[in-house]
Formats: C-alpha cells, sequence, structure tokens
C-alpha cells in the first residue's frame, strides 16, 4: 500500500524525525488559511507547492513549485490544485490532483538519498545511502553504484550503531550534523520495521544552511500482508489514487490490474495469469488485463470477474483460462454459463478448462444454450481470442 | 529415489483441525502419503481425518511420539510463521508451508532461523511437493502427475499443473514437481532444487519456470552453466507485465532492470537454459531435449 508524501511526513514526525513541515489542504477555500498558518507557525517566508499524488516525478511533471512570497504561492497552489499532473510514473493519462501541500522552502546546503527496503536475494532489509540527492537513484545505480553505500541489517538486530556511522560516513557528514544523522537512520529503521514497510525512502534528505539534517520529501510503502497489524495505517489509504476497478475486484477477492490491451482475462493462479497475457501477446493480440480468480473460483467469482473485466471499454473479446486442480472444472463451467446469462455479454468469449473434471465440463458448456467458443489447449485458446477480438 | 518426498516420509500436518487442513490432509493421505498426525495446539490426544491419524499439542512431540520428519503447515497467517519455526526447532526434515499472506518482515526472522537449524523449507505461500507415486505434501493435484523421470521446479500453482499437463501429452512423468511460491522471501530456491535434482540418479532431464521479480532464476542459470550436465528448461513468466505492479504473487513485480522477463530469459539462455518462448511449449522443449539426450547429441 502506498501514501502521500504528507502521510509519510507525519510518520517520521511520530519517530522524532526532522521534516519539511506544512499544511495538506483539498480545498481552494482553505489556501489562505493554510499559507498563513505555514507563514505564522512555521516563520517561512518562501514557500513550495507540492502536488501530493501516489507517483514520482511530481517536479519534472510541474507539480511542485518553489514560490517566493504568499502571492506567488497562492498562484501556484491555484494553478497545482485540480490539474492533471503527469509524469513518468502516472501514465499518459495522467493524474488529478485532489490534495496540495503548502511546505516551508529551506536553505539547501547538501541533498542526500537515504532508504530502506529489503534486498531479497540476502534476505536481508538494507539501509542505502548515497551522496547524489534529489536524483533518480535507479540513474545512480547505472552509472555510478560506487555512489551508493549499503548496510545490511541481521535480521532481529536492527541497524546497530556502527552501521548508522559508517552511512553517515559514508555521506561526508561530520560533527552535529553526523550526530543527526546517526540518530535519524536508527528511527528510521525503527519505523520501517515497526510499522511493516516495504520502502522507506527520503530523497532528498538536505542539510540546511544551519548545518541540520532534515527529510524533503518522503516515500513509504507498506507490506500488504501486514496491514492488519496496523490499522491506523490501513486507515492511510487513499482509494482516489487507486484504480476503481481494482479496488472493485479487491473487494471480491480477486486480483486485477488494468493494462491496455484489448483481450480480457480470466485465470486462476497469478503464473498461469501472467503466462496467458504473454501467449496473447505471442499470438499477435494484447492483454486488457491480469486478472488471478484465484483458487476459490465459483459462480459469484466468475460473475464478478466478467463484470469488472468487462467495465473495460477496450476489451473485444475475453479468455478464460482455468487450469482446475482442488477447484473442478465443472462448477468453473456453471459458473461461466449462469454468468454469461445474466450478464449481457457482447463480446466473443473463448473458454479453455483443463485438469479435474474438464471433460464434463466441455459437455456442459457444450449443452447449454450460452454462446461461447470453446479450446482444447493453451496456444488454442489464445490464437482463438486473438482472432476474435480482431473480428470484433 | 526422487527428491525431498517419497513413500517413507513420515509426514504430519500442522493446523490438521482447520477446514483447510483436514481437507488437504485427507488428500495426501489418499494419495497414498504416510500422514502419521497432526499439531494443533490445545488439541493434543483428540484424532483427526476421521480418527485416522493422532492430533499434538507441538511438533516437538509429534516428533517424538510418531517420529514425524515432514511437517505440512496450514496454519493462518498471523501464526504461520511461528508454525515454522516451531517445526525447525522440533527437528522437523522437511518444511512444506502453504499459508499465504505472512508479513514479510516475519518471513525475514523465518528465514534467518530457519537456516540456524539443519531444517530445509518449502514455501510459503506455494503449492508444494509432490513425488509421483511416493506422496503429495500440499495441494496439488495428485492425479495429473505421474512418475517419471522430469524434475519440475516452479514458483506459481497452476502454471506447474500447466507444465505439468503438458509434460504428461508428450508422455513424460515426473520424478518430483515442487512450488516454491512466489513471496519475495522463500526458503528452498531453484538453485537449491538444481543441486538436488543434478545429484537425482531418477531425473533426467529440469523444467525450471520462474516470472518476473527477484534474481533467483539468474542466481540458477549461473549454478546450472556451472554444475547441471542434465538438459533444463526454463520459462519466465510475465513478459507482459508493466514495471511496478506487483502481479498476484508479493514476489512478481518488476522493480529493477535485470528482474524483467526479457533480462531474464537471456541471462538463462547465456547460461545454457533451453528457454522457451511460449508456456504452451514447455512440454515439447523438455521432449526434444530428452530426445537429443538419447540419440546423442547432447550428454
Amino acid at each position: 500500500m502506498k501514501i502521500h508524501e504528507y502521510q509519510a511526513k507525519e510518520l517520521l514526525k511520530g519517530y522524532g524525525i526532522p521534516i519539511q513541515d506544512g499544511v495538506t489542504i483539498e480545498d481552494l477555500a482553505e489556501a489562505e488559511a493554510a499559507i498563513d498558518k505555514v507563514s505564522k507557525e512555521l516563520g517561512a517566508e518562501q514557500f513550495v507547492i507540492k502536488a501530493q499524488i501516489h507517483a514520482g516525478g511530481r517536479g519534472k511533471g510541474g507539480g511542485v513549485k518553489f514560490s517566493t512570497s504568499r502571492g506567488k504561492a497562492l498562484e501556484n497552489l491555484k494553478d497545482i490544485l485540480g490539474m492533471t499532473l503527469i509524469t513518468h510514473q502516472t501514465g499518459p493519462e495522467g493524474r488529478l490532483v485532489k490534495k496540495v501541500m503548502v511546505a516551508e522552502a529551506l536553505d539547501i546546503k547538501q541533498e542526500f538519498y537515504a532508504a530502506i527496503t529489503l534486498d531479497r536475494a540476502k534476505g536481508m532489509d538494507t539501509f542505502m545511502v548515497s551522496s547524489e540527492g534529489g536524483m533518480e537513484i535507479e540513474e545512480v545505480a547505472k552509472n555510478s553504484p560506487e555512489k551508493i553505500v549499503k548496510e545490511a541489517i541481521v535480521p532481529g538486530f536492527g541497524l546497530r550503531p556502527f552501521q548508522a556511522r559508517n552511512l553517515a560516513q559514508a555521506l561526508g557528514l561530520e560533527g552535529q550534523t553526523a550526530k543527526q544523522a546517526i540518530g535519524m537512520f536508527q528511527k528510521l529503521y525503527k519505523l520501517y520495521r515497526e510499522l511493516d514497510c516495504s520502502i522507506v525512502e527520503i530523497n532528498p534528505l538536505i542539510v540546511t544552511e544551519q548545518g541540520d539534517l532534515v527529510a524533503l520529501d518522503a516515500k513509504i510503502n507498506f507490506d500488504d500482508n501486514a496491514l492488519y497489524l496496523h490499522k491506523d495505517v490501513e486507515a492511510m489509504r487513499d482509494l482516489d489514487e487507486e484504480d476503481p476497478a481494482e479496488v472493485d475486484a479487491a473487494e471480491f477477492n480477486l486480483n486485477y490490474i488494468k493494462l491496455d490491451g484489448n483481450v480480457g482475462c480470466m485465470v486462476n493462479g497469478a503464473g498461469l495469469a501472467m503466462a496467458t497475457m504473454d501467449i496473447i501477446k505471442q499470438r499477435g493480440g494484447s492483454p486488457a488485463n491480469f486478472l488471478d480468480v484465484g483458487g476459490g473460483a465459483n459462480v459469484e467469482t466468475v460473475k464478478n470477474g466478467f463484470r469488472i473485466i468487462l467495465s473495460d471499454p477496450n476489451v473485444k473479446a475475453v479468455l478464460i483460462n482455468i487450469f482446475g486442480g482442488i477447484v473442478r472444472c465443472d462448477r468453473i463451467a456453471n459458473g461461466i454459463i449462469e454468468a454469461v446469462k445474466v450478464l449481457d455479454l457482447n463480446v466473443p468469449v473463448v473458454v479453455r478448462l483443463a485438469g479435474t473434471n474438464a471433460e464434463v465440463a466441455k459437455e456442459l458448456l457444450a449443452n447449454s444454450d450460452v454462446d461461447l467458443i470453446s479450446a482444447d489447449s493453451f496456444e488454442d485458446a489464445a490464437v482463438k481470442v486473438v482472432e476474435a477480438a480482431k473480428g470484433n | 529415489m526422487a527428491i525431498l518426498v517419497d513413500k517413507n516420509s513420515k509426514i504430519i500436518v500442522q493446523g490438521i483441525t482447520g477446514s483447510e487442513g483436514t481437507f488437504h490432509a485427507t488428500q495426501c493421505l489418499e494419495y497414498g502419503g504416510n500422514v502419521v498426525g497432526g499439531v494443533t495446539p490445545g488439541k493434543g490426544g483428540q484424532t483427526a481425518l476421521e480418527g485416522k491419524v493422532p492430533v499434538f499439542n507441538s511438533c516437538a512431540e509429534a516428533r517424538k511420539a510418531v517420529h514425524a520428519n515432514v511437517s505440512l503447515i496450514f496454519v493462518p497467517p498471523p501464526f504461520a510463521a511461528d508454525a515454522i519455526m516451531e517445526a525447525a526447532a522440533a527437528g522437523i526434515e522437511l518444511i512444506v508451508c502453504i499459508t499465504e499472506g505472512i508479513p514479510v518482515a516475519q518471513m525475514v526472522e523465518v528465514k534467518a532461523f530457519v537456516d540456524k537449524t539443519g531444517s530445509r523449507f518449502v514455501g510459503p505461500n506455494c503449492p508444494g511437493v509432490l513425488t509421483p507415486e511416493g506422496a503429495k505434501v500440499g495441494i496439488m493435484p495428485g492425479f495429473i502427475a505421474k512418475k517419471g523421470t522430469v524434475g519440475v521446479i516452479s514458483k506459481s500453482g497452476t502454471l506447474t499443473y500447466e507444465a505439468v499437463h503438458q509434460l504428461g501429452s508428450e508422455g513424460l512423468g515426473q520424478s518430483t514437481c515442487i512450488g516454491i511460491g512466489g513471496d519475495p522471501i522463500i526458503g528452498t530456491t531453484m538453485k537449491d532444487l538444481l543441486e538436488m535434482f543434478e545429484h537425482d540418479d531418477e531425473t533426467e532431464a529440469i523444467v525450471m519456470i520462474g516470472e518476473i521479480g527477484g534474481s533467483m532464476e539468474i542466481e540458477a542459470a549461473q549454478y546450472a552453466k556451472a554444475n547441471v550436465s542434465k538438459p533444463v528448461i526454463g520459462f519466465i513468466a510475465g513478459q507482459t507485465a508493466p514495471p511496478g505492479r506487483r502481479m498476484g504473487h508479493a514476489g512478481a513485480i518488476v522493480s529493477g532492470a535485470d528482474e524483467s522477463a526479457a533480462a531474464k530469459k537471456k541471462l538463462m539462455a547465456e547460461c545454457g537454459i533451453h528457454v522457451v518462448e511460449s508456456p504452451a511449449d514447455i512440454g515439447r522443449a523438455v521432449k526434444e531435449s530428452l530426445n537429443k539426450i538419447e540419440i546423442g547429441v547432447e550428454s
């Protein structure tokens, strides 16, 4: 799960980590009051107006603006709130900006990068810092990997003080600033571990002209598996930032991800679902979605699966690929027949059922009065659905 | 021979009194596996599976009383990490965890814990292990597999069934099939299993089904290049997956350039693995590899 910058900063603040503070609003009517508050309570004379969306690259897309006066701040706020922000992470359709943070502007002497995430190969969390702050870390990793310094965290032991010292030293910090960094890094790891984060990223982490270390931006993602342990974190979820069809699907325990092709897919199992998308592409089609109906596929899941797939107007044909293991294909077939009867289908549907009771299932489909295209193999199904999508 | 499990494995099921546990323990027993008991804390002394097996309070008790050496875990996510550690601490040799949704941070600690014991751990969030005509320790549908010489390693459940189905259509059986799971932290890796299959006399060819995310396939391919003499047929699911999106499995997300399907396939091919482009060609590719061995083109 992702959260906004302003929410991430609230969490950092709660752990005693200095942040670039501000006030976040959703309505232009609150704009002047917000600027007033930042100016009075934080003593700011200059401001940064920051769009709050769940995507990176906001600055380049025009969603972050430095404002030298209250007047400029108001002007920029009006521009950003309600704009459709397009970044390399939003896709070409962009994202509507519904929340904006009015932040204090700070004097920046140095910019660094700090992040914690899981190193899957090692099976350990890794704390990374880089002197190249404010840039895309992927670029730094590609062009100058030696500028990223890592400390692996031994499970159960946390980030040890010597490791925090190593990291501060790697950034060339000294004196008070180094002390602040050592404390901050340990607090960051504490937050990461206690809240079951999948990533905590501070980019940039700055040193002000006064020599103070401050988190200028913050990105925190959480492990979905652990959300049941953190109801307060779950409450920060912003459904406006998620695809409505994906949210809808999740309510029915369906794992749906919208893509931009025209062949809808309904599959059981994540690996088979990905492989189904792949073979559609190889046969000249383009998948409209990833949809894993899971192990307990039944009439309801099939119905809802259809409904969600067909809510995408680009879908010209649907492929159902089910390998019945514990799930019996005859039950799936009944689900398909019932769903097709209830829903008003206007696209061709190709069905491939294999595994437990597949033969019985094929007979059920053949003897029903619903209009379906039956496929014998994985290959056959892909060819047929791509053909059907072209003809529709 | 086969690997990991066979007819002699003494299997216990942790969470045997739950509905999932009961259902699948029954299936494992019916498949012919030697299910010797179950573990549910607080229900020791009772019986499960219609009186067929005893229930113990702990793995240690089960280990002592019925000499269990394999444990199959169906414990719900909040308690699963503890269940795995309990089995390892009791000296269970092979632990297979089916449970989906265990917090990653807990798995990081579980892996560190289990690594310090002598136990081998498969999973979590996986379909388990199946040795045809030997034992089924997991949720794979037993009837799709038949005894043979192909070892199957996969991150996915139903895609494994698809591959096994294709092998069957080519007249090929399996030595052992293992679903290792698609989570970011898992116990037994592809490399571990390549090593075991290489040393298993019964296995003549190995199918390795990976997916986007992580670097396990690459590690395995590099190992294969130097150490595996048997043909390895590989497939990577997710070539159409957009970067940054989690495709079902918690680990199936492209977060770096070398975690994409294209990058993995390229490296696997460079390491001598026969990479199939289409998921429908897995069975045929294995058949061709084995034919080449027979006529002496490859060895």
